[in-house]
């Protein structure tokens, strides 16, 4: 038992609607309890689907456990073949159903459907949502996909994206352009945009492109042993990545891997001088593993920004995350424990955090800016713009998303110069963002006339002491480096062996990190 | 004032449905109770599925802290490697002397932990007597196999009514979660009309004593309380029937029931409700101009949609097609259901497939449903009000009347102005 306030991802079954929901021409039949039904609004508000996820839930009731949920299964799925008329269903069971041990594989496959059926078996009480969108298309795969006749010109499938995905819609139009200015057409993407028919053809194409492997590795594995197909193991998002990315299908393809880079501009945008003021700033990423380690990688290479810490909620992408973190002198967080996150984000105190729906959250709480860069997101993070994470656009996307929670350069120098200007201080957030009050908050008043004694708060170690001045000239300081100010006083006045923290000690460390 | 209609629904033939329901588990009452009651913390013992179901249900996610979890129930759980017990001890040590503010503790049932029988209430006794006096330990069902949405509120106040201390006075107990500004509005009415022995559940702490006797008479404010209903009429306390308090004639029905119960005279009566009423009414009529003549067709979500439909159709010029609640308490909704004029389906239950075929050949002017549905059927060319925001939003008593027929409004009137751009 392990108790819970947020999760990053839902349970294994809500991955196998994210598969089904993506695709047209096949139906889940899902064995689950009343109430389970709440998840068809993850898709239909969150992303705002105009259509029901073709979902039938067998909604079962406590009286009918006591006679017979396995005739309700039946008709579910009757019903649900005569109304739908799928292409191939793919039946299943939540985690209530998975206790009573109804078999609706083994049912629905004896019910004598003249579609595939394809049964599910998603253990939801080991594994989560990402395992779930991954196991099903994978299932899916191996029931329908056979070797079949390739396509005359070089082809190749964009393998992984699904409903509810980060930005998938659109990196699959970005993809699809890079790989048409390299003369590769695409042969079918899956799950997402795909039918059970197109499925069957994936064997078709001359190579798998795996945009996320959360949800589509085991089928890329599965399809590259099974039908020869070779799958990319680059994730192209950020410059450096695309520019990987785009050799590693060159060595696939034998095809040049330069195109047209006309409309990248995150290069420039970076090395132009109004950037200057992003140089080391220290950042926090968290998410997914495959877009956390993407971000790593554009964070320090391509933003300047010092990367202090790195994570993921996916246990799967362990291995990977750990190595990106020790290339970098960093131990990784691998954890789906928002509050441990939390504490870790307190802990490093960064300027800005990289990171899920949560990391906004917890950003919100702690006053620390943060841009959107992996799933689990919310309603505002499916922008109706064009916004891909992938490929060149992808990363002039990036930039701009990163950059914007942040003040900007010639504002953060104005705010060091004039820090009690009344109507232009630190308390007003960024300028370019509204919604905030330009008040003076009469609680720092207060706090200034609290008396030395109880103001000689204690930090880092037990002996650790802030003086009421340093404190008082710690405020001075604008909120955003606020937090790395009194981080690197306490580090230096640690090393230094001081214990009291005065005026002099906060400008000696100020002097010593100098840049 | 609201007469009785004579040729109206209370004895209209219901269409009881079984197939897909598409609602919420009772889970979902946590949302708001968490907010209400200000020193309890909510543990659900579920799932992964609970836990996701929690921070979805609401549309956003409530990082202010929330006072609910889940304690997630694992593969050892299951397979008896743990003792569940045990584990939940832990679990339950580990909050508390996190949040020490904590004074009631609701240990949640759900699906799974009902279906591997897990005695919530062996454990929320034991844990009582370790915790006591400090933290009262309660359990309640708020799974999907027995619960339906507002149900798991209905579950969690019958769950308190055991422990309410005894009194023997005359009083009034109003029962239902309500915001805070409207709780405070309807003290203020009833004090005016001399009732001053009001209590309310659920309190917001437990410090506030809500008691119960031979002698409280119990009026609800939420018609989802039908065990809440029983269990207090087990401790003895008689119910005051009447219609729900939405909309000027609804409150005022609401509360005319009370002050004859309590002998308010009737010139004291009128001279607290008269310029309340009459501001509800201005504020109907203003916010119901586009809602007179129009269609409404209700799909099952929280039980409110009777005691709506009435608002709707009396006091706003509404009618109705279709009206359909999850489930139907006559004893609760009856009075209402005596206002509703005979002509529309009411429906208990559900088969959604039927339902919406239903829906889409009678093309309703409003269609209120839940957020599964809303978007799909926007798509349709219907209007939709997603249901789930009637319960998150004040809308009881005279002040909230206006608001109430607004948010019936505004997707028509939304609907209006867009086309209207459209069509330049």
């Amino acid at each position: 038992m392990k108790l819970t306030v947020w999760t990053y991802e839902g349970p294994p079954h809500v991955g196998a609607m994210r598969v089904a929901t993506g695709m047209t021409g096949l139906h889940y039949v899902l064995h689950a309890p009343q109430g389970d039904t709440y998840a068809d609004l993850l898709f239909t508000m969150i992303e705002r689907r105009n259509h029901r996820p073709p979902v039938t839930y067998t909604t079962f009731q406590a009286r009918d456990l006591g006679s017979d949920t396995a005739n309700l299964f039946k008709s579910a799925c009757q019903d649900a073949y005569d109304r739908f008329k799928p292409e191939a269903i793919l039946v299943g069971a939540s985690c209530t159903a998975e206790l009573i041990q109804d078999d609706p594989g083994g049912m629905a496959e004896n019910m004598g459907l003249d579609v595939p059926v394809i049964a599910l078996e998603l253990p939801s009480y080991q594994r989560k949502e990402n395992y779930g969108a991954d196991e099903t298309f994978f299932q899916l795969v191996r029931a329908l996909a056979r070797p079949v006749e390739k396509t005359p010109q070089i082809s190749c499938n964009l393998i992984g994206p699904t409903a509810l995905g980060f930005r998938h819609r659109d990196d699959i139009d970005e993809l699809s352009g890079l790989l048409s200015d390299m003369g590769i057409s695409v042969n079918v993407v899956a799950p997402m945009g795909s039918t059970p028919s197109d499925i069957k053809r994936l064997g078709a194409a001359h190579f798998n492109v795996l945009m996320y492997p959360e949800t589509g590795e085991t089928a890329a594995r599965w399809m590259e042993r099974d039908l020869g197909l070779p799958f990319t193991k680059v994730v192209p998002i950020g410059v450096g990545a695309t520019r990987d990315f785009l050799n590693e299908v060159s060595q696939i393809t034998g095809l040049s891997p330069f195109v047209d880079d006309s409309r990248l501009r995150l290069p420039w945008y970076s090395a132009s001088v109004d950037s200057t003021y992003l140089t080391g700033k220290r950042v926090f990423i968290f998410g997914d593993g495959t877009h956390a380690i993407t971000a790593a990688r554009i964070a320090r290479d391509e933003m300047g920004f010092e990367v202090v810490g790195i994570g993921c909620y996916n246990r799967e992408m362990a291995r990977p995350v750990r190595a990106l973190a020790k290339s970098f002198g960093l131990d990784a967080l691998i954890t789906d424990d928002y509050l441990e996150v939390e504490r870790c984000i307190e802990d490093l105190s960064p300027e800005m955090i990289l990171g899920t729906q949560m990391e906004r959250h917890i950003g919100k709480r702690l006053g620390i800016p943060c841009a959107v860069i992996s799933a689990p997101v919310h309603v505002q993070d499916f922008p109706s713009r064009y916004s891909p994470q992938m490929g060149f656009e992808g990363a002039n996307v990036i930039f701009d998303t990163w950059v914007h929670p942040l003040v900007m350069g010639l504002e953060e120098h104005l705010l060091h110069m004039f820090r009690d200007d009344f109507e232009f201080n630190d308390e007003a957030g960024p300028s370019h963002h509204g919604g905030h009050a330009a008040q003076r908050a009469p609680s720092v008043k207060t706090m200034d006339i609290v008396p030395a004694e109880i103001k000689e708060t204690k930090d880092v170690s037990l002996e650790m002491v802030w003086l009421t001045d340093a404190e008082k000239e710690l405020k001075k300081i604008p909120f955003f480096v606020r937090g790395k100010a009194r981080r690197n006083t306490e580090t230096y006045a640690l090393a230094q062996g001081v214990y009291k923290i005065s005026v002099d000690t906060l400008y000696e460390a100020k002097a010593h990190y100098a840049r | 004032m609201l007469e009785p209609n004579p040729t109206s629904c209370s004895n209209a033939p219901i269409l009881k449905e079984r197939g897909q329901r598409e609602v919420f588990c009772g889970l979902t009452s946590i949302i708001w109770l968490h907010r209400k009651m200000q020193d309890a913390f909510f543990l659900v013992v579920g799932s992964r599925t609970c836990a996701h179901l929690l921070q979805s249900a609401a549309g956003v996610m409530i990082f202010a802290e929330p006072r609910f979890g889940t304690a997630i129930l694992e593969e050892t759980d299951l397979a008896g490697l743990a003792d569940a017990q045990q584990e939940l001890d832990r679990e339950v040590e580990r909050l508390l002397s996190r949040r020490p503010d904590i004074r009631q503790l609701f240990l949640v049932g759900s699906c799974p932990s009902e279906v591997i029988k897990l005695d919530l209430a062996k454990a929320a006794q034991r844990l009582s007597k370790i915790y006591a006096p400090s933290v009262r330990v309660l359990n309640f069902t708020g799974s999907g196999i027995e619960t339906t949405f507002t149900q798991g509120e209905d579950e969690c106040l019958s769950s308190m009514v055991p422990s309410l201390n005894e009194s023997p006075d005359k009083q009034l107990l109003v029962v239902g979660a309500l915001p805070d500004v409207v709780e405070d509005q309807m003290r203020n009415l009833l004090a005016a009309m001399g009732i001053d022995s009001v209590s309310v559940l659920p309190a917001s702490s437990v410090k506030q004593e809500v008691t119960v006797g031979k002698k409280t008479v119990f009026a609800a404010t939420q018609p989802f309380l039908g065990e809440t209903h029983s269990a207090l009429e087990r401790r003895g306390a008689r119910h005051l029937p009447a219609p729900f308090p939405f909309g000027a004639d609804g409150t005022t029905a609401w509360l005319k029931v009370i002050a004859d119960e309590f002998s308010v005279s009737d010139a004291r009566f009128e001279q607290v409700v008269s310029a309340p009423c009459a501001r509800a009414k201005k504020a109907i009529a203003q916010a119901s101009k586009v809602l007179d003549g129009k269609s409404v067709f209700f799909f099952p979500d929280s039980q409110l949609e009777i005691p709506l439909a009435r608002f709707l159709i009396t006091e706003c010029g509404m009618s109705a097609i279709e009206i359909g609640a999850p489930f139907i308490h006559k004893g609760l909704v009856g009075p209402d259901l005596g206002l509703i004029p005979e002509g529309p389906v009411l429906s208990e239950g559900q088969d959604v497939d039927l339902q919406l075929d239903r829906v889409l050949k009678a093309r309703p002017d409003l269609t209120v449903c839940g957020l599964g549905l809303a978007n799909p059927l926007e798509a349709k060319g219907l209007t939709t009000k997603w249901a789930i925001e009637l319960v998150f939003t004040p809308v009881h008593f005279y002040e909230q009347a206006g608001d109430l027929a607004g948010l019936f409004s505004r997707p028509l009137r939304r609907r209006a102005v867009l086309s209207r751009e459209a069509a330049e």
